[in-house]
């Protein structure tokens, strides 16, 4: 065994063990700081691979974003922690529908893929030309050239979402004062500078 | 198991040597900071600071931190105590382990890696977690305002942090922190990038919950904000996490716009001096900035510190990124051009 493997497998018992967590535990706080561990050592999983790139935008998008933005709604939400155990029973078959409909597609990919997994080499770097490339280049030598039309049509889909979430979510209330800053800057006859004279003082009309 | 670790005995020794290696310096800076802090803050407001314990008072620091270890550890009842313990301790965890990217010197670095800049960014983004915990585990109204505050805040000052470090990557071509410094040998890019380092510098202070952004701990709303119930240890830890922070952002400033350990003019008695040194005054320098802030201006409203996050630093970084990337397309200055 090398260190590699046995980083390998201390990252992915992590993940598992977290990820059995995430669904086990009572408190749904608790759920989301395993959800994030299981996301950080998944990063951990990627550096291992030599996809550092990768590891870091995991990090700084799933983990330091959504996954804020997920603790911050459970957070708020106050949910009543216990669960009742029948209501696990119920979605017991639905989740192992979905389950081993994940489990059946990640065994027809990997029969049916032309890579050498053994490889580690192969693995990490699938495609020869970019052998010589950092694999932050790569991505993006091929993400913003092949891959424009989809890469760009992503953001479009994102761009909708935001603005779907934006008009559904704002309404107009009255009373609520607002602060205008350019029009405070912008009052001249309100504000008056003074040099005050020590011992003098200034009256204040 | 056992073999493995047998045969890779000289690699674990070397592991925990450059820990300390790393530990040992930011503890003596931060004792220096939190001591330098003090003192720039009571020069501002004419007092003397910290002056009784030690030369110059210099023993203050190390003497507050060994109350703080004496003391009791009190954990509240209704607290879920594992969050709460865990808290602190992932927030020095993790401002201690983004310190080792940050090139001191040529070559002086404990982890040269490709994507250095990506790494500091994200485990400064993981920042926010211990806040968030802390908030949450203590099971109090104000610590809870306090953490909510903060996730916000950090969540929105990160976009326009994120924006300005892309304007900088695309005049280096690297993300290697190292090659943005050789990438500064001509020009620092405070000069060409100038209203992109004040952005990253009051972004730095926000993301960092310093005054005037220290909302999250706001004592004249929140008590201590997510400190709150925390006492003894933990709360040294949280202090410490803050200050290495501060540093840290200190560093990154220095790297990203004052040219890290490169001497201001290439020329005989300034080059002689070693690069750690010429960091090491750069960071001085910022902090002395940071500390000033703190002294000179007044606690910012929320709503005022949302506004500016979103509705002044994110156009502004992103008109920036737009017209950074054409003028370096256009005149065909951009690396690889």
């Amino acid at each position: 065994m090398t260190v590699t493997q046995l980083t390998f497998y201390i990252f992915s018992s992590v993940i598992l063990l977290s990820a059995l967590m995430v669904i086990s535990a009572r408190n749904p706080v608790h759920s989301v700081l395993f959800l994030i561990l299981a996301f950080l050592n998944a990063a951990g999983i990627f550096v291992i691979l030599h996809a550092e790139f990768l590891a870091m935008i995991l990090i700084i998008v799933y983990v330091g974003a959504v996954a804020v933005l997920f603790l911050f709604v459970v957070m708020m939400l106050d949910i009543k922690t216990t669960i009742e155990k029948s209501n696990i029973l119920q979605y017991m078959p639905i989740g192992l529908f979905i389950g081993f409909v994940f489990i059946a597609e990640l065994v027809i990919v990997l029969i049916n893929t032309k890579l050498e997994l053994s490889n580690m080499q192969i693995l990490s770097n699938p495609l020869n030309k970019f052998a010589e490339l950092s694999n932050t280049k790569a991505i993006g030598s091929v993400l913003y050239t092949d891959y424009i039309l989809h890469f760009q049509l992503a953001g479009v889909i994102l761009l909708i979402a935001m603005i779907g979430s934006i008009v559904l979510t704002l309404r107009e209330r009255s009373g609520v004062k607002r602060q205008s800053v350019s029009e405070q800057l912008s009052r001249s006859s309100k504000i008056d500078l003074v040099d005050v004279k020590s011992k003098e003082g200034i009256d204040i009309k | 198991m056992f073999n493995l670790i047998q045969s890779n005995f000289f690699d674990l020794i070397l592991i925990i040597f450059y820990c300390i290696l790393i530990f040992i310096p930011l503890l003596l800076g931060v004792v220096l900071a939190l001591y330098a802090d003090r003192k720039i803050w009571a020069a501002v407001q004419k007092r003397r600071g910290p002056n009784v314990v030690g030369p110059y008072g210099l023993f203050q620091v190390p003497a507050d931190g060994l109350k703080f270890i004496f003391k009791e550890i009190i954990l509240p009842d209704g607290s879920d105590k594992t969050v709460f313990l865990i808290a602190p301790i992932i927030t020095l965890a993790l401002s201690i382990a983004a310190w080792a990217v940050v090139p001191v010197q040529a070559g002086v670095v404990l982890s040269n890696i490709n994507v250095g800049i990506l790494y500091i960014f994200a485990i400064s983004s993981l920042g926010v977690y211990g806040i968030l915990m802390a908030g949450w585990s203590s099971n109090s109204k104000y610590p809870f305002f306090g953490a909510l505050r903060s996730a916000a805040q950090m969540v929105s000052y990160e976009v326009s942090i994120g924006f300005v470090i892309v304007t900088v990557l695309m005049c280096v071509g690297s993300l290697n922190l190292t090659e943005i410094v050789m990438a500064q040998k001509t020009v620092w890019f405070f000069i060409p990038l100038f209203p992109m380092f004040i952005v990253f510098f009051i972004s730095a202070l926000a993301e960092t919950n310093r005054p005037p952004f220290d909302l999250p701990e706001a004592e004249s709303e929140l008590v201590a904000g997510y400190q709150t119930e925390y006492s003894g240890m933990p709360f040294v830890l949280f202090m410490f996490g803050e200050y290495i922070n501060i540093l840290l952002m200190c560093a990154m400033t220095t790297i990203l716009f004052l040219g890290g350990w490169l001497p201001p003019l290439d020329i005989f008695p300034l080059n002689a001096i070693p690069g750690f040194i010429w960091f090491i005054l750069k960071v001085t320098l910022v902090f002395y900035m940071f500390a000033m802030v703190k002294a000179f201006v007044p606690r910012y409203r929320y709503d005022q510190l949302m506004r500016l996050g979103w509705k002044v630093f994110l156009p502004l970084s992103l008109v920036a990124v737009i017209i950074t990337s054409s003028i370096l397309f256009f005149f065909e200055l951009a690396p690889g051009m």
